[in-house]
């Protein structure tokens, strides 16, 4: 859809574009059109979250809603149980986000600070990992936590997560700790610091903004995961908010409205995070595609 | 594993005692990286090579479940659909991402306010930050028979358009490709706005007292400039093409007749559907493998490139 709007300003490319006042609004209009129609999904969905399933099935999903029918939003909320779903999913994401990003530091100290031998076959072995896809792991995962009794709890989540996203931050960290300031470590040497001293009083606080901008990364794609929490949370209490919409989907149990109004209440936590952090975000990906 | 790891010479004057004490550091993130991915995909490349329905012990068949693999319809289906996702995922919004980011950086930032630009921008990544399953509800339900996308159609008197467009074999595919553009396109607009900021702005100024048009400082300016983001962009969603699985599962779970299954799908649904741990396995083998050579070749690739550009 997007793509017959903007392809536009490269097929007739006016000369001066630049020093007319109309081409420039022609352009604006364009990718504002692009956006409007980015946006439209969103519309129809708040459109029908407030619709009552009868309002729904007799005026369809393009009408105004006769009134503002919030039990739809209601029965989603008490069906699966929404604030421990939340709970889950903040639990889960918080705690990899916090224990990722320690492992991802402890790792590129070793690497990119101490240098040890074979620091660039361990950093592309971090690397490549980050890049499998899950099903390669997911069977075995599953086979043993049911073995050691972490089928089925946040704590297997937890654990898994935490490894897959400090594979990512290990080698993102490394590379930014290779340039780390040697005369700040050989002050600090002098002074009689020992290494774990060096990590926590003189990389840490001079990496803090790397590691804020790889928590939220963390943090919002554990949120967002799927496959693994899938196959490893299987009952109403240890579901995520993703895990939770997506099953009640599959039983068919929902109509639109409810459907409409459980995505709309799962999106709500991801838009949030999205607007309190999207000034970091964006200085973090700028980051990560520098390196 | 990893302290066995050939190491490249060391030239540096640092006694090897120093080194020693570092490994302290790597050693939980190693451990957990040897438990939670190295024994695990150890694990599934020998399951590949087995029967097995997930209880029980695994039988040793070889090569079986590869050779069966060959014979597979459903596999090859999956695999074409992949390369439709690689378009959808990679190539629509590497391209429309590099005009996108371009016009509002270069028109839009410029000759508006730069808030503009910035809601702009917002208005596109937007469903970047979405879980991906939950967009997938919403577009199912949009993209079905009595949903938004038909009514609309009605709306606009093209009502003879009408179509279930994810239950028909013929239009699954598209309309798949149509919500995954819909899905990636923010991804590649946000990291290539952020990469023209650091693009000299004289560049532009020069280029444009010299009297070059639009197209031609695109060509000229952004292109070479933002070249290192567009290798990072176009190996990131490859790789996430390669792997697409949440979408797939809340739209089509692979149907209808496999005409939008994928191999991560093909081998979630033979491992937990099917009980057949062996070909599971071995359809994620496949699947790591060719992602392991897709990666490796890029990153030779850009490598490669880069030294010329030095070289030059």
């Amino acid at each position: 859809m997007a793509i017959t709007i903007t392809e536009a300003p490269v097929r007739r490319p006016v000369r001066d574009r630049h020093h007319r006042g109309v081409s420039r609004w022609v352009v604006l209009t364009l990718v504002t059109a692009g956006a409007l129609v980015m946006l439209v999904p969103f519309a129809f969905m708040l459109l029908n979250a407030f619709k009552s399933p009868g309002d729904y099935s007799s005026s369809g999903p393009l009408s105004w809603p006769t009134e503002f029918y919030t039990t739809g939003l209601r029965t989603y909320w008490s069906t699966v149980d929404f604030p421990l779903k939340l709970w889950n999913s903040a639990l889960i994401a918080g705690s990899v986000a916090v224990l990722g990003v320690v492992v991802s530091l402890l790792n590129a100290y070793a690497l990119g600070i101490g240098r040890v031998r074979g620091r660039l076959w361990i950093v592309g072995v971090f690397l490549l990992a980050n890049m499998l896809p899950q099903e390669a792991l997911i069977y075995p995962l599953y086979y043993v936590a049911k073995e050691i009794g972490l089928y089925n709890t946040r704590l297997s989540v937890i654990i898994i997560f935490t490894v897959i996203q400090s594979a990512f931050g290990t080698y993102l960290l490394a590379s930014v700790l290779g340039t780390f300031p040697r005369s700040l470590l050989e002050a600090a040497a002098l002074d009689g610091a020992g290494k774990w001293t060096v990590l926590w009083r003189v990389v840490f606080p001079n990496l803090r903004p790397t590691l804020a901008v790889l928590l939220i990364f963390f943090f919002i794609w554990t949120w967002n995961e799927f496959l693994i929490p899938l196959v490893m949370l299987i009952d109403n209490q240890t579901q995520t908010i993703p895990v939770a919409l997506a099953s009640l989907q599959g039983d068919r149990l929902m109509d639109a409205p409810t459907t409409n109004a459980g995505a709309l209440i799962s999106l709500v936590p991801a838009i949030l995070f999205f607007l309190i952090f999207q000034r970091t975000l964006a200085r973090g990906i700028t980051a990560g595609a520098e390196k | 594993m990893t302290v066995s790891t050939p190491a490249p010479p060391s030239r540096r004057r640092r006694p090897r005692g120093r080194d020693a004490a570092y490994w302290l550091y790597l050693l939980p993130g190693a451990t957990l990286f040897v438990l939670v991915i190295g024994a695990p995909l150890v694990g599934t490349g020998y399951l590949s090579l087995t029967r097995w329905s997930g209880v029980g012990d695994p039988t040793f068949v070889g090569l079986d479940n590869y050779q069966r693999l060959l014979h597979d319809e459903v596999f090859w289906a999956s695999f074409r659909n992949t390369v439709a996702m690689i378009v959808a995922m990679v190539v629509v919004p590497t391209l429309l991402g590099l005009l996108l980011a371009s016009v509002l950086f270069d028109v839009i930032g410029r000759r508006f306010k730069p808030r503009t630009a910035a809601a702009l921008r917002a208005a596109f990544y937007l469903p970047q930050v979405l879980p991906v399953v939950v967009a997938g509800i919403v577009w199912g339900w949009i993209l079905r028979p009595d949903g938004a996308f038909n009514s609309l159609l009605d709306a606009v008197g093209l009502g003879a358009l009408r179509h279930d467009w994810l239950g028909d074999p013929d239009t699954a595919l598209p309309a798949v490709m149509a919500v995954m553009i819909w899905v990636q396109i923010g991804y590649p607009v946000v990291v290539f706005m952020a990469a023209l900021q650091r693009v000299d702005p004289e560049l532009y100024e020069a280029a444009e007292v010299d009297g070059a048009n639009w197209l031609r400082r695109f060509r000229a300016i952004t292109l070479p400039q933002i070249r290192p983001e567009t290798f990072v962009v176009a190996l990131t969603c490859t790789i996430a093409a390669l792997k697409v699985f949440g979408p797939i599962f809340a739209l089509t779970r692979g149907g209808p007749e496999n005409a939008t299954n994928v191999p991560s799908y093909f081998a979630y649904y033979t491992f937990f559907k099917k009980l057949q741990v062996g070909y599971g396995s071995a359809i994620s083998t496949v699947l790591t493998m060719i992602i392991v050579v897709v990666a490796v070749v890029f990153i030779v690739v850009q490598a490669r490139s880069e030294r010329r550009d030095r070289g030059i």
